[in-house]
């Protein structure tokens, strides 16, 4: 191995966010998951107007509230207390996830525990015995968006690979991710293969090849 | 004349039969309708079908009747959570059924039972443990599940401001479930926080139309409780 992983140059989690951020188009309609994706919004380009959805039912979210301000009748899909931009909506369930399935959201963000070379996504449930699931809209979120990005550590604690040649936890969505974000690498994944078009400054491409469990090319 | 307002929850509630399948608003605590689970705790219907988003949070609400032993089984997405620990321990000791839903698919099925739908095939799930054993179907290329409607005999709704014939508007994100359970339930029962006079909502707001409403109970505006609780 070219280098002891905890030596190498990393991202950290917002600077992982602003790299996200950076491919959000102006105009672009967008779903930030649960958990690392929701940074992103904290990094979104002053100078592009984005227009944020979350599938409980609003459209146009702004920021948090100032502390006192909360509303608990206007959350997120985190059930954290947000508020409402000028031109926002609300609506219901079913039309929130008619959004996502019917292709009207421009981008989603999602973590995951797992992404195989073919764009699979693992990112519900372990399948460990006891473990008592919970799915929420992740399958919907998965499959809905035109684009489906992940954000995730690009190993585990144990140093294994996030990038696989096949999930070994329960799928979310098959062949639906197109791009991760790692703290090492920004990765796009599709006919070409798995395709490096981002790397953390200071690390080669040898490292990172020797860190991911697919092959990898160079854009 | 029509008027649905009734004076209680306990009135509005006295026909929930033992087995009956009952669906409860909200997302988490947003348009959880308290006063109308307390009253169903109170009323003492058993071995009841609940469909919910969650599984209720804390020791209140949907979790007070899951702790009360009256649920059978719950239709939802996302039952763990930091304070699920009612819903834990049951489900732990076998002592309740979990149908998990992916989300959208249980608003869509909601939607499908109101709206007279057999069945849809959705791109949600398919491939995916949620999907065994369900028909599959190719459509122009891509693969669907077939999902089916899912009906109730009770729905409980919490909205904003009512009128006597069942009219109903809702708070910001307080909506979520509400419009579609009111749909696909023989009988809907709704808190509303004002009952307006009739002809006073506004007729290019009102979100459900009074004949998805069969009770309405006025209650008077509580704050909404905080969530209590973070995502993992």
């Amino acid at each position: 191995m070219n280098g002891s992983p905890n030596t190498l140059p990393r991202w950290t989690r917002d600077q992982m966010a602003a790299r996200v951020a950076r491919d959000i188009a102006d105009g672009a309609v967008v779903n930030l998951g649960i958990g690392l994706p929701t940074l992103v919004a904290n990094h979104l380009p002053a100078d592009r107007e984005v227009v944020l959805h979350s599938e409980n039912g609003v459209i146009g979210m702004g920021p948090a509230p100032a502390p006192g301000a909360e509303d608990f009748d206007l959350i997120n899909a985190g059930k954290q207390p947000v508020t409402l931009l000028p031109g926002g909506a609300f609506f219901h369930h079913a039309d929130s996830f008619a959004m996502m399935r019917g292709g009207h959201l421009d981008v989603c963000v999602l973590g995951a525990f797992q992404v195989s070379a073919r764009g699979d996504l693992a990112n519900w449930h372990t399948g460990a015995p006891g473990a008592i699931p919970a799915v929420g809209g992740a399958m919907d979120l998965a499959i809905g968006a035109k684009k489906t990005y992940v954000m995730m550590e690009h190993t585990t604690r144990q140093g294994e690979s996030k990038l696989v040649e096949a999930c070994t936890y329960p799928l979310t969505g098959l062949a639906c991710v197109s791009r991760v974000y790692t703290d090492l690498a920004v990765i796009d994944l599709g006919a070409e293969g798995a395709v490096v078009v981002d790397r953390v400054p200071g690390l080669a491409f040898e490292q990172l090849q020797a860190l991911t469990a697919i092959a990898l090319r160079q854009a | 004349m029509i008027n649905k307002i009734v004076d209680s929850a306990a009135a509005a509630l006295a026909d929930v039969k033992d087995g009956a399948t009952v669906m409860i608003g909200g997302f988490g605590t947003a348009g959880q309708p308290d006063v109308l689970i307390d009253a169903l705790i109170a009323q003492g219907a058993r071995d009841l079908t609940i469909v919910n988003n969650n599984a209720g949070n804390g020791d209140v609400g949907l979790a007070a009747l899951l702790a009360a032993g009256r649920v059978r089984k719950i239709v939802c997405s996302f039952p763990r959570q930091a304070d699920s620990h009612h819903f834990d321990r049951l489900y732990r000791e076998g002592r309740l059924e979990l149908e998990l839903v992916p989300q959208g698919n249980l608003a869509e099925r909601i939607r499908a039972a109101g709206a007279g739908i057999g069945g849809f095939f959705t791109p949600t799930g398919y491939g995916t443990l949620l999907a065994e054993g369900k028909e599959t179907r190719e459509i122009d290329g891509r693969m669907y599940v077939l999902e089916r409607p899912l009906h109730a005999d009770f729905a409980l709704v919490k909205a904003e401001r009512g009128d006597r014939w069942g009219n109903l508007t809702y708070r910001m994100t307080a909506r979520n479930f509400g419009p579609i359970m009111a749909t696909a339930a023989k009988c809907t029962v709704a808190t509303v926080h004002e009952v307006a006079e009739l002809g006073a909502l506004d007729p290019e707001a009102i979100v459900t139309p009074g004949l998805f409403v069969q009770r309405v109970v006025h209650i008077p505006r509580q704050a909404t409780r905080g969530a209590g609780f973070r995502a993992d």
